[in-house]
């Protein structure tokens, strides 16, 4: 006996990615509904494209290249409508209830919102997606030694706003 | 002897495990004689651990309704006793065959496992670039990575004397968690890709089963806490004697 699905039903490559993509927008906006927006956004705009995926390619830096695409043109967008991301503030707090124990991680949150947008983007792509230096250039469409300087100096900015805070501390002690 | 000055973007390589090998014991050598910049280091990797700690907790969790692309196949009524599925990987339209099939909703369970790990090795045994996340010159890091990941020891085989050397392995997400990907390859460049989980429950074993469809074979099997699913676009034979090698070394 033999059934065939129709397209719709098949199992599509980009499923697997998904947990990823998730991880890093969660990351990069530091807000679970706005992360999985952009997550929706993007297996939307994948999914549209994906007869332009070159078979054969990174299909994990396809996703992140138009999940960065999209990030960027909404950040742009929110700056010529700073009211409207205003008005959302409030909601978002009440979403983002964190687990009381997640102290550290709450620094590490606030460390990382507090670095420029294009210098987080890198810090994440490498450091927790662990994309080589050359495949965060082709996702952020920058040189690769704009990728370095960028690395470099988000690192050491997290590092100082890390070591400035004195929950930091206070943590280490506690532990 | 003099040597090349430690540049900013070598100490970040360095951090991130992308430095050549043979500058790494420079890097070091630098470092020991830098503690400052040794400090630097160790707050960078920390950042790392620390992104990881926060964020990998996500991986595992299951995706909100509105992310997830499709239902896992086997659950759906209409396909109780199909035979034969077809499927979309990399452009082609591609039908799989169970070849043993059985309505007990384990061994359905197994299968649709098994496909899954032909399905990995489809997407990943083609690339020519980046075919794993961490390379076979790092094993005692990968195994000891993927059995964090995984909450269990995996031992990787060595499948030297069967003529396939390890290349590197990966995480991928499950359909209950994390799952592990070795991959292997011969002197030819022919790829065969080792598909480890935890199984959903411990006690079972099962010989050894086969699954095919155009061109990619899996044999797979349950050894008490791991499943394992050798897939490879060989023949059945030279798939059996590599996934016996497996299993003799898992269990020696």
């Amino acid at each position: 006996m033999v059934q065939l699905l129709s397209v719709s039903d098949l199992d599509n490559p980009i499923e697997q990615y998904i947990p990823r993509l998730r991880r890093y927008a969660l990351a990069l906006t530091g807000e679970r509904s706005a992360a999985d927006d952009l997550v929706q956004d993007t297996l939307e705009r994948a999914l549209g494209r994906f007869h332009l995926w070159r078979q054969g390619s990174d299909l994990r830096a396809w996703l992140f290249t138009i999940m960065h695409n999209i990030y960027v043109n909404q950040a742009r967008s929110r700056m010529r409508h700073p009211h409207e991301a205003l008005e959302n503030e409030p909601a978002a707090e009440v979403i983002h209830a964190r687990e009381p124990d997640w102290l550290e991680l709450r620094d590490l949150d606030g460390a990382l919102a507090r670095l420029p947008d294009e210098q987080r983007a890198v810090l994440l792509l490498v450091g927790l997606e662990q994309f080589s230096y050359g495949e965060a250039s082709r996702i952020l469409d920058i040189p690769i030694g704009t990728v370095m300087s960028r690395l470099s100096r988000g690192r050491e900015r997290l590092r100082a706003i890390l070591a400035g805070d004195p929950k930091v501390t206070l943590l280490k002690v506690v532990k | 002897m003099s040597k090349l000055p430690v540049t900013e973007a070598e100490l970040h390589a360095y951090v991130d495990g992308m430095l050549p090998e043979a500058r790494v014991a420079e890097v070091e050598a630098y470092l020991a004689g830098h503690p400052e910049e040794a400090a630097r280091v160790a707050a960078y990797r920390e950042q790392i651990a620390a992104l990881h700690r926060k964020f990998d907790a996500l991986l595992d969790e299951p995706l909100p309704r509105r992310l997830e692309m499709t239902r896992p196949w086997w659950v759906r009524p209409l396909l109780r006793y199909a035979a034969v599925v077809t499927w979309i990987a990399l452009g082609g339209v591609i039908g799989w065959q169970l070849h043993e099939y059985n309505s007990t909703s384990s061994r359905m369970e197994s299968a649709a496992w098994a496909r899954r790990a032909a399905i990995a090795h489809v997407v990943y045994s083609p690339e020519v670039r980046h075919p794993v996340e961490v390379g076979a010159d790092q094993e005692a890091h990968l195994v000891a990575w993927l059995s964090k990941r995984l909450g269990a020891p995996l031992k990787v085989p060595h499948l030297g004397a069967q003529g396939y050397a390890l290349v590197g392995g990966r995480l991928l997400p499950g359909e209950r968690g994390p799952v592990a990907q070795f991959m292997y390859q011969d002197g030819r460049g022919q790829r065969l890709t080792l598909y480890v989980r935890v199984n959903p429950d411990d006690s079972r074993e099962t010989a050894f089963r086969f699954a095919h469809e155009r061109g990619v074979g899996v044999f797979y099997w349950l050894d008490r806490k791991l499943g394992y699913a050798l897939s490879g676009e060989v023949d059945k034979s030279e798939l059996l004697r590599v996934a016996t090698a497996v299993h003799g070394q898992l269990n020696p």
